[in-house]
Protein backbone atom coordinates (compact mmCIF):
# COMPACT_ATOMS: atom_id res chain seq x y z
CA UNK A 1 0.00 0.00 0.00
CA UNK A 2 2.70 2.52 0.84
CA UNK A 3 4.31 2.02 -2.47
CA UNK A 4 0.52 2.59 -4.37
CA UNK A 5 0.20 6.06 -2.33
CA UNK A 6 3.77 7.18 -3.33
CA UNK A 7 2.83 6.09 -6.87
CA UNK A 8 -0.73 8.20 -6.45
CA UNK A 9 1.14 10.97 -4.90
CA UNK A 10 3.14 11.65 -7.76
CA UNK A 11 -0.14 11.20 -10.28
CA UNK A 12 -1.90 13.58 -8.01
CA UNK A 13 1.01 16.06 -7.89
CA UNK A 14 1.44 15.67 -11.76
CA UNK A 15 -2.24 16.90 -12.08
CA UNK A 16 -1.20 19.46 -9.51
CA UNK A 17 1.77 21.02 -11.00
CA UNK A 18 -0.50 20.83 -14.57
CA UNK A 19 -2.81 23.52 -12.86
CA UNK A 20 -0.31 25.64 -11.56
CA UNK A 21 1.47 25.63 -15.08
CA UNK A 22 -1.65 26.69 -17.25
CA UNK A 23 -2.61 28.83 -14.07
CA UNK A 24 0.59 30.65 -14.01
CA UNK A 25 1.01 30.89 -18.15
CA UNK A 26 -3.09 32.23 -18.44
CA UNK A 27 -3.75 35.68 -18.48
CA UNK A 28 -7.40 35.93 -16.92
CA UNK A 29 -7.39 32.80 -14.61
CA UNK A 30 -10.90 32.94 -13.46
CA UNK A 31 -11.15 33.18 -9.58
CA UNK A 32 -15.07 31.92 -9.11
CA UNK A 33 -15.02 31.24 -5.82
CA UNK A 34 -17.56 33.35 -3.52
CA UNK A 35 -17.65 33.34 0.30
CA UNK A 36 -20.66 30.14 0.34
CA UNK A 37 -18.25 28.06 -1.88
CA UNK A 38 -15.35 28.72 0.67
CA UNK A 39 -17.92 27.54 3.43
CA UNK A 40 -18.65 24.77 1.27
CA UNK A 41 -14.78 23.51 0.36
CA UNK A 42 -14.21 24.21 4.49
CA UNK A 43 -17.38 21.78 5.75
CA UNK A 44 -15.49 19.85 3.47
CA UNK A 45 -11.88 19.95 4.75
CA UNK A 46 -13.36 19.72 8.02
CA UNK A 47 -15.40 16.53 7.29
CA UNK A 48 -12.56 14.68 5.65
CA UNK A 49 -10.26 15.39 8.59
CA UNK A 50 -12.73 14.37 10.93
CA UNK A 51 -13.08 11.07 8.78
CA UNK A 52 -9.57 10.57 9.35
CA UNK A 53 -9.58 10.72 12.90
CA UNK A 54 -12.43 7.77 12.68
CA UNK A 55 -10.61 5.91 10.63
CA UNK A 56 -7.03 5.83 13.54
CA UNK A 57 -9.57 5.21 15.92
CA UNK A 58 -11.24 2.04 13.57
CA UNK A 59 -7.56 0.36 13.04
CA UNK A 60 -7.04 0.93 17.19
CA UNK A 61 -10.39 -1.15 17.74
CA UNK A 62 -9.18 -4.09 15.18
CA UNK A 63 -5.83 -4.03 16.74
CA UNK A 64 -7.57 -4.60 20.03
CA UNK A 65 -9.79 -7.36 18.02
CA UNK A 66 -13.17 -5.33 18.93
CA UNK A 67 -15.37 -6.03 15.71
CA UNK A 68 -18.35 -4.59 16.47
CA UNK A 69 -16.31 -1.07 17.29
CA UNK A 70 -14.16 -1.30 14.22
CA UNK A 71 -16.91 -1.86 11.73
CA UNK A 72 -18.62 0.74 13.90
CA UNK A 73 -15.77 3.31 13.15
CA UNK A 74 -15.33 2.41 9.58
CA UNK A 75 -18.99 3.00 8.58
CA UNK A 76 -18.60 6.20 10.30
CA UNK A 77 -15.23 6.85 8.06
CA UNK A 78 -17.41 5.72 5.22
CA UNK A 79 -20.41 7.99 6.08
CA UNK A 80 -17.89 11.09 6.21
CA UNK A 81 -16.42 10.20 2.59
CA UNK A 82 -20.09 9.83 1.51
CA UNK A 83 -20.80 13.47 2.82
CA UNK A 84 -17.96 15.17 1.53
CA UNK A 85 -19.27 13.34 -2.16
CA UNK A 86 -22.40 14.76 -1.64
CA UNK A 87 -21.22 18.13 -1.05
CA UNK A 88 -19.00 18.06 -3.55
CA UNK A 89 -21.33 17.14 -6.41
CA UNK A 90 -23.64 19.98 -5.14
CA UNK A 91 -20.92 22.24 -5.84
CA UNK A 92 -20.27 20.74 -9.08
CA UNK A 93 -24.36 21.05 -10.45
CA UNK A 94 -23.25 24.90 -8.99
CA UNK A 95 -20.71 25.42 -11.37
CA UNK A 96 -22.15 23.54 -14.34
CA UNK A 97 -25.53 25.83 -13.85
CA UNK A 98 -23.33 29.00 -13.80
CA UNK A 99 -21.83 27.74 -17.09
CA UNK A 100 -18.94 25.88 -16.59
CA UNK A 101 -17.97 23.80 -19.18
CA UNK A 102 -14.39 21.52 -19.63
CA UNK A 103 -13.27 24.21 -22.26
CA UNK A 104 -15.61 26.91 -21.64
CA UNK A 105 -16.38 28.76 -18.91
CA UNK A 106 -18.05 32.64 -18.42
CA UNK A 107 -15.35 34.20 -16.71
CA UNK A 108 -11.84 34.04 -18.10
CA UNK A 109 -9.24 31.38 -19.06
CA UNK A 110 -11.34 28.56 -20.89
CA UNK A 111 -8.87 25.89 -19.86
CA UNK A 112 -10.41 26.38 -15.87
CA UNK A 113 -12.61 24.21 -16.29
CA UNK A 114 -10.88 21.14 -17.40
CA UNK A 115 -8.21 22.08 -14.74
CA UNK A 116 -10.78 22.19 -11.91
CA UNK A 117 -13.00 18.99 -13.18
CA UNK A 118 -9.64 17.22 -13.78
CA UNK A 119 -8.50 17.48 -10.71
CA UNK A 120 -10.98 17.52 -7.82
CA UNK A 121 -12.83 14.46 -10.29
CA UNK A 122 -9.79 12.35 -9.48
CA UNK A 123 -10.16 13.30 -6.09
CA UNK A 124 -13.80 12.65 -5.83
CA UNK A 125 -12.94 9.54 -7.76
CA UNK A 126 -10.51 8.36 -4.61
CA UNK A 127 -13.43 9.31 -2.18
CA UNK A 128 -15.85 7.05 -3.89
CA UNK A 129 -13.33 3.94 -4.04
CA UNK A 130 -12.46 4.47 -0.54
CA UNK A 131 -15.72 4.31 0.30
CA UNK A 132 -16.55 1.39 -0.87
CA UNK A 133 -12.98 -0.03 -0.08
CA UNK A 134 -14.32 1.20 3.49
CA UNK A 135 -17.43 -0.99 3.27
CA UNK A 136 -15.73 -3.62 1.98
CA UNK A 137 -13.33 -3.83 4.40
CA UNK A 138 -16.00 -3.55 7.24
CA UNK A 139 -17.92 -6.56 5.89
CA UNK A 140 -15.29 -8.75 5.44
CA UNK A 141 -13.51 -7.94 9.03
CA UNK A 142 -16.84 -8.60 10.46
CA UNK A 143 -17.30 -12.02 8.90
CA UNK A 144 -13.67 -12.08 10.09
CA UNK A 145 -12.45 -12.54 6.40
CA UNK A 146 -9.73 -9.40 6.75
CA UNK A 147 -7.34 -9.08 9.31
CA UNK A 148 -6.68 -6.26 11.64
CA UNK A 149 -3.82 -5.52 9.37
CA UNK A 150 -6.63 -5.46 6.52
CA UNK A 151 -8.06 -3.04 8.19
CA UNK A 152 -5.00 -0.82 9.16
CA UNK A 153 -3.78 -0.86 5.39
CA UNK A 154 -7.33 0.33 4.13
CA UNK A 155 -6.55 3.38 6.77
CA UNK A 156 -3.37 4.24 4.96
CA UNK A 157 -5.28 4.45 1.52
CA UNK A 158 -7.96 7.07 3.57
CA UNK A 159 -5.38 8.95 5.26
CA UNK A 160 -3.52 9.69 1.99
CA UNK A 161 -6.67 10.58 0.32
CA UNK A 162 -7.19 13.10 3.13
CA UNK A 163 -3.78 13.99 2.32
CA UNK A 164 -3.93 15.06 -1.05
CA UNK A 165 -7.37 17.04 -0.59
CA UNK A 166 -4.89 19.50 1.84
CA UNK A 167 -3.18 20.72 -1.20
CA UNK A 168 -6.11 20.90 -3.37
CA UNK A 169 -8.64 23.00 -0.90
CA UNK A 170 -5.59 25.59 -0.34
CA UNK A 171 -4.91 25.48 -4.14
CA UNK A 172 -8.21 25.83 -5.65
CA UNK A 173 -10.28 27.00 -3.31
CA UNK A 174 -8.58 29.53 -1.46
CA UNK A 175 -6.50 30.84 -4.32
CA UNK A 176 -9.49 31.35 -6.40
CA UNK A 177 -11.20 33.05 -3.35
CA UNK A 178 -13.21 35.99 -4.53
CA UNK A 179 -11.29 38.68 -2.39
CA UNK A 180 -13.00 42.26 -2.08
CA UNK B 1 3.16 -3.76 9.72
CA UNK B 2 3.26 -4.79 13.12
CA UNK B 3 4.18 -2.83 15.69
CA UNK B 4 4.50 -1.93 19.52
CA UNK B 5 3.74 1.61 20.12
CA UNK B 6 1.06 4.14 18.10
CA UNK B 7 0.27 7.31 19.28
CA UNK B 8 -2.49 7.42 22.01
CA UNK B 9 -5.94 9.40 21.72
CA UNK B 10 -4.64 12.48 23.24
CA UNK B 11 -1.72 12.89 20.64
CA UNK B 12 -4.64 11.90 17.94
CA UNK B 13 -7.16 14.04 19.22
CA UNK B 14 -4.28 16.94 19.73
CA UNK B 15 -3.09 16.54 16.00
CA UNK B 16 -7.00 16.63 14.79
CA UNK B 17 -7.35 19.89 16.38
CA UNK B 18 -4.31 20.98 15.02
CA UNK B 19 -4.99 20.23 11.49
CA UNK B 20 -8.70 22.05 12.37
CA UNK B 21 -6.46 25.00 13.31
CA UNK B 22 -4.12 25.13 10.55
CA UNK B 23 -7.16 25.07 8.16
CA UNK B 24 -9.34 27.56 9.70
CA UNK B 25 -5.41 29.45 9.48
CA UNK B 26 -5.27 29.35 6.02
CA UNK B 27 -9.04 30.47 5.77
CA UNK B 28 -7.99 33.80 7.55
CA UNK B 29 -5.11 34.00 5.08
CA UNK B 30 -7.13 33.51 1.89
CA UNK B 31 -8.98 36.86 2.46
CA UNK B 32 -5.73 38.99 3.25
CA UNK B 33 -4.65 41.35 0.44
CA UNK B 34 -1.37 39.62 0.60
CA UNK B 35 0.38 39.14 -3.08
CA UNK B 36 -0.06 35.71 -5.06
CA UNK B 37 3.49 34.60 -4.78
CA UNK B 38 3.48 35.33 -0.80
CA UNK B 39 0.02 34.07 -0.12
CA UNK B 40 1.26 30.50 -2.89
CA UNK B 41 4.22 30.08 -0.68
CA UNK B 42 2.26 30.30 3.35
CA UNK B 43 -0.32 28.49 1.95
CA UNK B 44 1.78 25.71 0.24
CA UNK B 45 4.13 25.37 4.04
CA UNK B 46 1.51 25.30 5.79
CA UNK B 47 -0.15 22.72 3.75
CA UNK B 48 2.99 20.73 3.77
CA UNK B 49 2.62 20.89 7.67
CA UNK B 50 -0.41 18.84 7.40
CA UNK B 51 0.46 16.59 5.20
CA UNK B 52 3.34 15.81 7.42
CA UNK B 53 1.46 16.07 10.57
CA UNK B 54 -1.26 13.04 8.75
CA UNK B 55 1.61 10.85 7.39
CA UNK B 56 3.67 11.02 11.04
CA UNK B 57 0.47 10.17 13.12
CA UNK B 58 -2.07 9.34 11.09
CA UNK B 59 -0.62 6.99 8.72
CA UNK B 60 2.02 6.36 11.59
CA UNK B 61 4.76 6.23 9.86
CA UNK B 62 6.79 8.01 13.11
CA UNK B 63 6.19 4.44 14.57
CA UNK B 64 7.38 2.59 11.91
CA UNK B 65 11.04 1.46 10.98
CA UNK B 66 13.20 4.53 9.81
CA UNK B 67 13.89 2.41 6.71
CA UNK B 68 10.57 3.03 5.41
CA UNK B 69 10.77 6.37 5.91
CA UNK B 70 14.05 6.75 3.90
CA UNK B 71 12.93 4.13 1.17
CA UNK B 72 9.66 6.34 0.31
CA UNK B 73 9.95 9.75 1.25
CA UNK B 74 13.76 11.55 -0.08
CA UNK B 75 12.27 9.64 -3.60
CA UNK B 76 8.99 11.39 -3.53
CA UNK B 77 10.47 15.26 -2.63
CA UNK B 78 13.03 14.37 -5.69
CA UNK B 79 10.48 13.91 -8.16
CA UNK B 80 8.23 17.00 -6.83
CA UNK B 81 11.49 18.53 -6.75
CA UNK B 82 12.31 17.44 -10.93
CA UNK B 83 8.45 18.52 -11.51
CA UNK B 84 9.21 22.22 -10.93
CA UNK B 85 11.08 22.59 -13.60
CA UNK B 86 8.05 22.88 -16.06
CA UNK B 87 7.52 26.23 -14.15
CA UNK B 88 9.97 28.19 -16.09
CA UNK B 89 8.51 27.41 -19.22
CA UNK B 90 5.03 28.36 -17.63
CA UNK B 91 6.52 32.27 -16.38
CA UNK B 92 7.93 32.06 -20.02
CA UNK B 93 4.96 31.71 -21.45
CA UNK B 94 3.15 34.79 -19.01
CA UNK B 95 6.14 37.02 -20.05
CA UNK B 96 6.18 36.13 -24.04
CA UNK B 97 2.20 36.75 -23.79
CA UNK B 98 3.19 39.92 -22.39
CA UNK B 99 5.36 41.26 -24.99
CA UNK B 100 2.35 40.34 -27.50
CA UNK B 101 -0.12 42.72 -25.81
Amino acid sequence: MWLFIVSDAITFSAVIFAYGYLRLASAAWPRPFETPSIANATVMTFVLLSSSVAMVLAVRASSLGKVSGAVGWLVATALGGVVFDVLHIREWLGLIAEGVRPFHNPWGTPMFGAAFFTMTGLHMLHVTIGVIYLLIIAVGFQRRKFSAVDVEVSGLYWHFVDLVWMFIFPLVYLLSAKTA
Amino acid sequence: MEHAETAGNKIIFSVWFGLLGLTVLELILAYQELPLETMLTVLMVLSVVKAALIIAYFMHLRYELPSLFVTLIPALVFVLIMMTAIFADSSRLAHMRSLLE
